[in-house]
């Protein structure tokens, strides 16, 4: 499966990561040669083998639904880039 | 050509819990914003995920409503895109294996100028648990949105339907009857305004005849179901229009917008969505066991379906009748109480789906907030029963009712509603009529059945409708023939 | 002092031999010293530092003490501080100051230790030569143009250049087990679940694990009393009864105190690959490991190559989701000058982030895209579960795995920088362990070219304790663990 800059560009926009045509072919090189290492992979036969998610067969513990935070808003809007009125400011949103 | 419109439904219904899915952040509605979007709602760097035990009995509660298979192993997983009010980059929901898988839903689609009213059966694919992203407030700041994550990571049951609903009438009527179930098990508080109860339907249309389905568009977010009727109705015409003219249906997410009653498509979602799902690594496989399952039935009232076969057996209702009283739970409650206070159940079953809840209709009320009791509404139909008054006479003592102006008995006689039943006085008011009205007798005896109709009116009017109807008629019939 | 065991230094806080505040500050006066050379601090706080100190000397006074009451600690940067910089290695994160702790945070101030500073480290904990951090390379303190290995490098040359008394360290593929080999020290990679993650910045959900970083086994048993324990907080926190890591290791004494344990060979870990320096300190180990009485097995772990392809799916693609919270919004980088919401995300994420961490967020997001997902990450996720099974299989011929840590010593600064494919090599014989989810550990086992040379040893689940006194066996009968580079006394 060869990459193409094509394939950079969409993956990059997919993962919001602005990217150039200079940095688009050098990040081609460099990622098919990461994914010639994933290749091995497709030699193994896997029929039949449940994939596995997690090292240990356990099951999701659950949580008493009760209260346990509190309003921090204060601190928590402290550190962040734009806040107005307690709400966090983004550039306009269009639906 | 004739078309056929072919919709399915899914329905985001926000769970009744007082935290989040995966925090234990408070879920209370409408406070200030942010106040409640703690550590793990506005996706600090390190925070985890943990599931809430209230929102899996809810999804619990609704497999076993909808006789659905509820899955023994579920698995929750991260369904990527950016977007400023999902704070994660992923919501977490549920893809390959959900919580709930098919079961089915029977709606009751009321008659139209066209139809007959009629009973069907939804097939529901499956329903998952999710959580709720936060919401975008505009116009606070010029050219910004407002990022509000109160409502980031409320539990959500998403219930997916088959394609199986082909008018809005269809789409409405199980909207409806979902609304009402959701209710009824107490899973939802079934707001609509304050966005508990959300649908997305897709629309497409095709020949009719044909078994492909037409590329379907989503119209995203309905909150009323006025507006449901009104966006499928919209969006069918204009799908149907756009083929006749040659064009193409491109797949789309649309909204409705109610101020015109058109639909069109959203602009931000115009790309392909690749949503990467993948198992989240975060949490662990959802386990519910057969004593899981129990404990959790063991928490829910009896449910419609059950409830509507018990009334057709106990009270020898039709179907139709049994399965509108379970429409509601508030409506199944009322009806029940109604017959124990003593009613005749087919009696009391006309009422309540009568008079009552067209009041109820006019006046825009709910059956919690009706001045009139169900035991009034038993006394009052035990006056019909034992002839104490006529029909006619009970709608009048209803109104009454319904004013306040007093109990069933002391209205009546109030009003001097009594029926007069006593033979001899009828008698004599049937000879007076009958000797006013010689014109009318003898068109009877010349076939004019209508006549006698006629004659009846007068009788009950000369009694100012205290009469016993029965008796008159049979009473005259003998005189006339006799 | 700064050689002193934590056992030992445990003894002289409790017998007033010397107080917490005088430790600490002999510690902070060798980083000021030699930190600015060195770079394995990115973020002190005095002000912090000496208060945790000070208040740990009055717990001291009222005789509540507990094993690491007063001992400075470093702090690996991955982990949040309620009121520390916590950057992650990442501009991203440069100007963020968590305002919560994380569990190992929370545990460590239970007990009264004093917290030194945050550690450099790869961004994100992504690479194996400290060289992805936005604050700059580690030097290794054997060998100043070498890197110290990654991602934990700052933790990791904090110890070796006793710049704290030991510190924390989070291994998602090798991070705390490859520093541990490159610069000469103890390194304890727990088993999943153990210690939990709850507030330590995830790489790669599935396999992320702290641990501690240490000069000895003795010295890691007695942090993983502190880190580990169930956390209700990760869902995948294991919920067992606490244990004492270090209840065995008084037993580690006399002839033969391994009698019995069988020490398994794995092939592939001494096969092409293996620098031959490397190789002849880990024979000459496995030689004293046999005077120790343990008696060796060969043994095979036939997917071991594939733990490479394996991981560089399944890491990026955790890795790729979990970096999408950053995002300009709500806590860290936002760009200068953005034209909408599109423009914001694209600016921020292209400028906040360094190049390692884009190339593994772009990996991740092709395995996990449309028409990919089961040609990359069902199938990496099937060869994971052969690759845990050949450990099954392994355990049941023996009960400790040993090899190298590491294919060579440590190299030259920039000598892989790159070369992704080349520095992911760099964690061959490491990753196969978090994979399966079993404990992994480095210990100092000898000199190659006068660097640094670490032995591996993989034990079965939950076999932590049983790992520490096989170490700690080791460390009574060798001295390649009190070594220390040269010029930093
Ligand atoms: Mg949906
Ligand atoms: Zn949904």
């Amino acid at each position: 499966m060869a990459l193409t800059t094509e394939d950079i560009k969409r993956i990059a926009y997919l993962a919001r990561i602005e990217i150039n045509e200079q940095e688009a072919a050098s990040t081609l090189t460099k990622l098919s040669g990461i994914l010639g290492l994933i290749e091995q992979m497709q030699a193994v036969d896997t029929t039949g083998i449940v994939p596995m998610s997690h090292s240990q067969e356990l099951e999701q513990r659950l949580r008493e639904d009760v209260v346990t935070q509190i309003n921090q808003r204060e601190t928590f809007q402290a550190i962040a880039p734009l806040t107005d009125s307690g709400l966090y400011l983004v550039p306009k949103v269009i639906e | 050509m004739q078309w056929e419109v072919v919709i399915g439904l899914e329905t985001h219904t926000q769970l009744k819990t007082n935290t989040k899915i995966f925090s234990g952040a408070s879920t209370t509605y409408g406070a200030e914003p942010n106040t409640q979007a703690c550590e793990v709602s506005i996706a600090l760097p390190g925070v985890l995920p943990v599931l809430n035990k209230q929102a899996v009995e809810c999804a619990i509660k609704f497999g076993l409503a909808i006789e659905a298979e509820i899955a023994p192993r579920s698995v929750f997983a991260r369904k990527n895109y950016f977007y400023p009010d999902l704070p994660k980059g992923y919501q977490i929901s549920q893809y390959e294996l959900p919580v709930v898988g098919k079961g089915k839903l029977t709606i009751q689609v009321p008659a139209s100028k066209n139809t007959e009213a009629y009973e069907k059966t939804i097939n529901i694919t499956r329903a998952h648990l999710e959580e709720d992203a936060g919401k975008s407030v505009h116009g606070a700041v010029e050219g910004m949105s407002g990022i509000d994550l109160n409502r980031a990571g409320t539990p959500l049951l998403e219930i997916v339907t088959e394609p199986d609903m082909r008018s809005a009438a269809e789409a409405v009527a199980y909207a409806k009857k979902l609304h009402e179930l959701v209710q009824w098990i107490g899973i939802c508080d079934g707001n609509m305004q304050e966005g508990s109860f959300r649908c997305d339907v897709n629309v497409s249309v095709r020949p009719k005849g044909s078994d492909k389905l037409g590329t379907r568009r989503e119209i995203k977010n309905l909150n009323s179901f006025k507006f449901m009727q009104q966006a499928i109705e919209y969006e069918t015409q204009w799908q149907i229009e756009t083929l006749e003219d040659g064009g193409k249906i491109q797949q789309a997410t649309v909204l409705f917008n109610p101020d015109t009653g058109e639909t069109r498509a959203m602009r931000s979602k115009e790309e392909a969505n690749d949503y990467r799902y993948f198992p989240d690594p975060d949490l662990l496989p959802l386990v519910i066991r057969e004593e899981d399952k129990a404990r959790v039935s063991a928490l829910l009232p009896e449910l419609p379906q059950a409830l509507q076969t018990r009334f057709i057996t106990d009270y020898q209702l039709s179907s139709y009748d049994a399965s509108t009283l379970t429409s509601s739970k508030a409506l199944a409650d009322y009806f029940v109480a109604t017959v124990n206070a003593g009613a005749d159940a087919k009696q009391a079953a006309n009422w309540v789906m009568g008079a009552f809840s067209a009041k109820l209709n006019a006046e825009d009320k709910l059956i919690s907030e009706s001045p009139l009791s169900a035991v009034q509404l038993a006394q009052l139909l035990k006056r019909i029963a034992d002839n104490t008054i006529s029909n006619n006479a009970a709608k009048q003592v209803f109104e009454a009712l319904w004013a306040g102006e007093g109990e069933v008995d002391a209205i009546i006689e109030a009003k001097g509603l009594k029926q007069v039943s006593d033979t001899g006085a009828i008698e004599a008011i049937i000879n007076e009529v009958l000797a006013q009205n010689q014109a009318m007798v003898e068109e009877f005896k010349a076939g004019k059945e209508k006549a006698f109709n006629a004659l009846v009116g007068q009788c009950m009017k000369a009694s100012k409708g205290k009469a016993n109807p029965a008796q008159v008629n049979d009473l005259l019939k003998k005189k006339l023939l006799g | 002092m700064i050689n002193h065991s934590l056992k030992q230094l445990g003894q002289m806080l409790a017998s007033k031999q010397i107080s917490s505040v005088e430790l600490t500050q002999a510690f902070l006066k060798r980083i000021t010293q030699h930190n600015p050379d060195i770079n394995a601090y990115i973020a002190l706080d005095e002000t912090i530092t000496m208060a945790q100190a000070q208040a740990a000397d009055a717990r001291i006074a009222t005789g509540n003490i507990a094993p690491l009451t007063g001992i400075p600690f470093a702090q690996k940067d991955i982990f949040c501080a309620k009121g520390w910089k916590t950057t992650c290695g990442s501009k991203m994160l440069a100007n963020f100051t968590a305002p919560y702790d994380a569990h190992v945070i929370t545990q460590f101030d239970a007990v009264g230790a004093v917290n030194l500073g945050k550690t450099n480290m790869d961004e994100f904990a992504m690479g194996s030569s400290n060289e992805t951090s936005y604050f700059g390379g580690v030097k290794n303190p054997w060998d100043f143009d070498r890197v110290p290995g990654g991602s934990s490098g700052g933790s990791a040359a904090a110890v070796a250049a006793r710049l704290c008394a030991a510190a924390t360290g989070t291994d998602t593929g090798g991070s705390i087990r490859q520093p541990a080999s490159l610069c000469g020290f103890t390194g304890l990679k727990p088993t999943y679940g153990l210690v939990s993650r709850y507030g330590m910045i995830a790489f790669a959900s599935s396999l992320d694990q702290a641990g501690p970083m240490a000069k000895s086994a003795e010295d890691c048993a007695l942090m993983m009393n502190v880190m580990a324990g169930f956390d209700e907080r990760d869902s995948t926190s294991l919920d067992r009864p606490k244990e004492d890591y270090a209840r065995g290791l008084a037993n580690m004494t006399g002839e033969q105190p391994l009698k019995g344990l069988r020490i398994g060979l794995p092939k592939e870990y001494f096969a092409e690959g293996l620098d031959a320096g490397v190789a002849k300190v880990v024979q000459d180990a496995i030689a004293e490991y046999k005077k120790l009485g343990a008696t060796i097995v060969d043994i095979s772990l036939p997917n071991t190559q594939l733990s490479i392809p394996v991981y560089y799916v399944l890491a990026p693609a955790e890795a790729s989701s979990n970096l999408s919270r950053y995002d300009g919004v709500r806590y860290g980088y936002r760009t200068e000058e953005y034209d909408d919401l599109m423009d914001m995300y694209m600016k921020s994420r292209a400028e906040g982030f360094g190049a390692e961490v884009k190339r593994r967020i772009l990996i991740g997001t092709y395995v996990l895209s449309a028409g990919y997902y089961d040609a990359y990450y069902l199938k990496a996720q099937q060869i994971r579960r052969l690759i845990a099974q050949d450990f099954t299989e392994a355990f049941k011929q023996c009960d400790v795995i040993m090899g190298p840590t590491a294919p060579s010593t440590a190299f030259k600064a920039g000598e892989k920088a790159d070369d992704p494919v080349a520095m992911y090599l760099q964690d061959v014989y490491t990753i196969a362990t978090n994979l399966a989810g079993l404990p992994g550990m480095s210990i100092p086992a000898g000199f190659s070219n006068g660097l640094p040379v670490g032995l591996q040893l993989m034990g079965n689940y939950f076999d932590e304790a049983r790992m520490l006194d096989v170490a700690h066996a080791y460390q009574q009968v060798t001295d390649w663990h009190t070594r220390m580079p040269a010029g930093l006394e």
